[in-house]
């Protein structure tokens, strides 16, 4: 049901943003599927539902076009994968050498590493396979940054997390200032006469720009504190440590509750721990909340595109697990020996619901520059 | 609104206090100006107000400040949010968020105000400052001006009675400083906020001052009072105080409105008596950009400009943020591949050079001179530059002695001030005796002082032979200095020719003297008195 604008969240109608955490978890989903398969042509598959979607709904922002980058960052994967099982071998029994590397003689305390010889197509294949899925991974959580910058998630942080989530921003909008900074100062090094390429290029601005990033974030821990970040309410102190033993107790619990499920076997008792560990914690967090007096300008409203959105990927996600255990040879196609994949039809079929954001996702807004 | 009793700051390391014996009160919703050399606390000052100082720099207040009553030795600078809002140079530095919306909603946020008035607020702000069609925008994707008015915007959201500038405009070209200017006005005006402004620049603020504050710095007490008084005597002032003073108007005029009604005089006794203007530089060509196109990323930076710099003679590169300025620059210096047409400098293509040979063709010192000092101190820094340039041991510190003349030799340079840094760049730069040399925006914070010790250094290597490329944003550094202009759009050349012409026919790039008379050839008060002196 659209809301006005009277408790602030933001119109359902027009173009708008969808909620960043529904784009989240539409990829995780996507990213859920392609951890349970090597199936290169599934994996191809969800690479190109993902990058439908991102061509189809993304913004104009800046960090709309890292899906691009992601992409990229998947091939390297790929390729140092490829690389390392020609140069190390492969765990995988094979008989089809394609060629043999010379092998390097190594002392007897190095038993079990190899480096060099025999190169078979069995090793190279599953080592393809498996850069894939871990390519297809990485790809998931590009299509994510590029649909929803990852700040605008974090704004949705419960109010006692807020300065944690703020922490994290500031780390996050550092990375690409600091590629930019050994990007100048390499420029420098050519204006002083000193070669620009190489690792001792990259290595001697190391100093300078570690201080420009120190710098900056103390200009800007500056600027948030005169804009009034960190402002808290007065609470009594019997909630200061109630919210301090919950959270802990919480945390306490949830851990250990993991612990249990992972666990050969897994623990009967450990669901239930689970649940009240959660329960406890997010009361420690509610309470924690009240110290905060920050108010929220027009969240994102989660409305029925946001639940389609997540529920094609949760639902991606589910099917795929189910199919997973109904065609294992499917999803694992063999290595030894060597046999063709096949595109499994209900699988692929699963996977191409998570093309259903690209319809039911609002137009987000563009800006004519 | 805002009281200083006997204010004083001193830093823990300094030998002498940076601020002594401040007792004076900023009336409220006024424009109050402050003004006064590099070094002399304005910054210091300002900080005190929105509780910076002590509360976050350290160092030790005395006295009392106080902000509509309260006292910002008790209030952190978060307990003034709501009442001081500051905004410094560097507008990408003071935002926390990534689209203009949220960035105008932060502050209030963070004061916990309800949803309806922020609301509001943003629709209000955005409307007042001109940046309605940008709301959805990423502040990565706009331009400095814009960036500069989303700063404000966004400290003015949660209306505070205060706004505290540390030179606001001084990244900004003429037209964006405009922008930003006439807001702080509309500000004054309409909503009858108090604005402190610390400005190097005062050619571009002093004329909207209520009220000037001098830090005349050396530990003398400061001045606080009508701009026309204080700007009378004061060892900062813009060109037309100046050439009011050289003219012996009184009262003295601020605006070059104000100052053309009273030049009629003075216009026809200068008529006729322009300086001979200097004949163009010959001679063969050290650097050529024929057609030059370069892209940077998906933007076309640069589109088939060009430009020839010969010997001895001294080019301005003016233009908007983004024109392209900084991507010339670089071509020449073989940071950017050309995407199309040539770059030669004496006689080699930079981006294939190796930068070995290259420093010995041009050299660069790029808008923030510390990119190019590595060293650990002064001592330090010239060696390194004599063993990359491969020249005598001495060379450069030989090269500082002359144009730095009391610097002590084992500061680092990120202690030096910005001027003395500016100087030991171009020091180092010219320690491998190019015959071009490449200034990016050298008088950005830069004080009077400072930039008129620059022009002489600039004059005598034009004298010594050294073709200089100054791409900057202050047009009287160009009437001073350039012979030629050449003013950039959009990666495309607009204006090509001898500084007083190009200069007079663009109201954006006319320097205040030329506004004033209107004469040809008479661009500087330097020019003017040495007119004077010809009449007389």
């Amino acid at each position: 049901m659209p809301r006005t604008a009277k408790s602030g969240t933001r119109s359902t109608f027009g173009p708008r943003q969808l909620h960043p955490g529904a784009w989240w978890l539409w990829a995780l989903g996507l990213a859920a599927a392609a951890s349970r398969t090597t199936n290169p042509l599934l994996l191809l598959l969800i690479v190109g539902v993902a990058g439908y979607v991102v061509a189809a709904r993304r913004g104009d922002a800046p960090w709309s076009r890292s899906y691009g980058a992601f992409l990229k960052l998947g091939l390297l994967v790929l390729a140092v994968r490829m690389v390392f099982a020609v140069l190390l071998g492969s765990p995988v029994p094979g008989s089809q050498v394609l060629f043999t590397l010379p092998e390097l003689p190594l002392p007897d305390w190095a038993r079990g590493v190899r480096i060099g010889g025999a190169v078979t197509l069995e090793g190279l294949l599953f080592a393809f396979y498996d850069g894939l899925k871990l390519a297809t991974l990485l790809i998931c959580v590009g299509a994510a940054n590029a649909l929803a910058s990852p700040s605008r998630l974090l704004r949705g942080l419960p109010g006692a997390l807020y300065e944690a989530g703020v922490a994290v921003v500031v780390a996050m909008t550092f990375a690409p200032n600091l590629v930019a900074d050994v990007q100048r100062l390499r420029s420098a090094r050519r204006l002083r006469g000193r070669s620009d390429r190489g690792v001792v290029a990259v290595l001697s601005v190391g100093l300078p720009v570690l201080e420009g990033a120190l710098e900056r974030s103390v200009a800007l821990a500056a600027s948030m504190d005169t804009r009034g970040f960190g402002r808290t309410a007065p609470v009594p102190r019997r909630v200061s440590r109630a919210t301090a033993v919950l959270t802990l107790l919480g945390l306490l619990g949830v851990c250990s509750a993991c612990y249990g499920l992972l666990a050969p076997g897994g623990a009967p008792w450990a669901f239930p721990v689970l649940l009240v560990g959660l329960a406890v914690t997010g009361a420690g967090l509610v309470l924690g909340g009240r110290r905060a007096v920050r108010t929220r300008y027009r969240p994102d409203p989660w409305a029925l595109p946001e639940w389609l959105v997540s529920g094609s990927g949760l639902v991606v996600a589910g099917l795929t697990i189910w199919f997973s255990g109904r065609y294992p040879e499917a999803f694992a196609p063999s290595v030894v020996p060597p046999a063709a994949p096949t595109l499994p039809l209900l699988p692929a079929a699963a996977v191409l619901l998570g093309l259903l954001p690209s319809v039911v996702a609002p137009e987000p807004p563009r800006s004519t520059p | 609104m805002i009281t200083f009793d006997q204010v004083g700051v001193r830093y823990a390391e300094a030998a002498e206090p940076t601020l002594r014996g401040v007792d004076l009160t900023v009336p409220e919703g006024e424009l109050c100006l402050l003004v006064g050399p590099s070094g002399s606390g304005k910054s210091t000052l300002l900080g005190t107000v929105s509780g910076l100082v002590p509360h976050f720099t350290g160092g030790e207040l005395t006295g009392r400040v106080t902000v509509d009553g309260r006292d910002t030795r008790d209030h952190r600078p978060r307990e003034l949010a709501d009442l001081v809002g500051t905004v410094g140079q560097d507008p990408v530095a003071h935002f926390v968020t990534d689209t203009v919306e949220d960035e105008l909603a932060y502050g209030m946020e963070s004061l916990g105000l309800a949803p309806e008035v922020m609301r509001r607020r943003v629709e209000e702000t955005l409307d007042l400052l001109g940046l309605a069609e940008l709301r959805g925008r990423a502040l990565r994707s706009l331009s400095g001006g814009q960036q500069q008015r989303v700063a404000i915007g966004s400290v003015l959201t949660v209306h505070p009675k205060v706004l505290v500038l540390d030179e606001p405009t001084s990244a900004l070209d003429p037209g964006a400083a405009e922008e930003v200017l006439a807001v702080l006005q509309r500000l004054v005006h309409d909503l009858g906020t108090t604005v402190l402004l610390a400005e190097h620049r005062l050619e571009r603020v002093v004329q909207y001052a209520d009220r000037v504050l001098l830090l005349p710095g050396r530990g003398e007490p400061p001045v606080l009072g009508e701009p026309a008084e204080v700007m009378a005597h004061s060892p900062v002032h813009p060109p037309v105080v100046a050439l009011g003073r050289a003219a012996g108007w009184s009262p003295l005029p601020l605006s070059v409105r104000d100052a053309r009604r009273k030049a009629g005089p003075l216009r026809d006794r200068l008529a006729g008596h322009a300086p001979a203007v200097a004949p163009p530089a010959t001679g063969e060509p050290v650097a050529e950009v024929r057609r030059l196109a370069v892209r940077r990323g998906p933007v076309p930076a640069l589109r088939g400009v060009d430009l020839a710099l010969r010997p001895g003679g001294i080019t301005a590169l003016m233009g908007r943020n983004g024109a392209g300025k900084s991507t010339l620059l670089g071509a020449l210096i073989g940071l950017h591949r050309p995407s199309a047409g040539t770059v030669r400098v004496g006689g080699l293509e930079p981006h294939r050079s190796r930068p070995k040979e290259l420093i010995r063709r041009v050299g660069l010192v790029p808008q923030d001179p510390r990119d190019l000092l590595f060293g650990e101190s002064v001592r330090a820094e010239c060696a390194a530059a004599d063993q990359d340039a491969e020249a005598d041991p001495g060379s450069c510190r030989a090269l500082v002695a002359r144009l730095l003349p009391d610097v002590d030799d084992t500061l680092h340079p990120r202690d030096l001030s910005e001027g003395q840094r500016l100087t030991l760049a171009l020091a180092v730069v010219l320690t491998a005796r190019p015959p071009v040399i490449l200034l990016d925006e050298p008088t950005r914070g830069l004080d009077y002082a400072a930039k008129g010790r620059l022009v002489e250094v600039v004059r005598e290597l034009a004298a010594a032979g050294h073709a200089v490329l100054l791409a900057t944003h202050d047009v009287e550094l160009a009437a001073e200095l350039a012979h030629r202009t050449v003013v950039l759009a959009e990666g495309e050349v607009v204006a090509d020719g001898p500084t007083p012409e190009v200069v007079i026919s663009s109201p954006a790039f006319a320097p205040q003297v030329a506004k004033i008379l209107n004469l040809p050839g008479l661009l500087t008060v330097d020019q003017v008195t040495r007119a004077l002196e010809r009449t007389s």
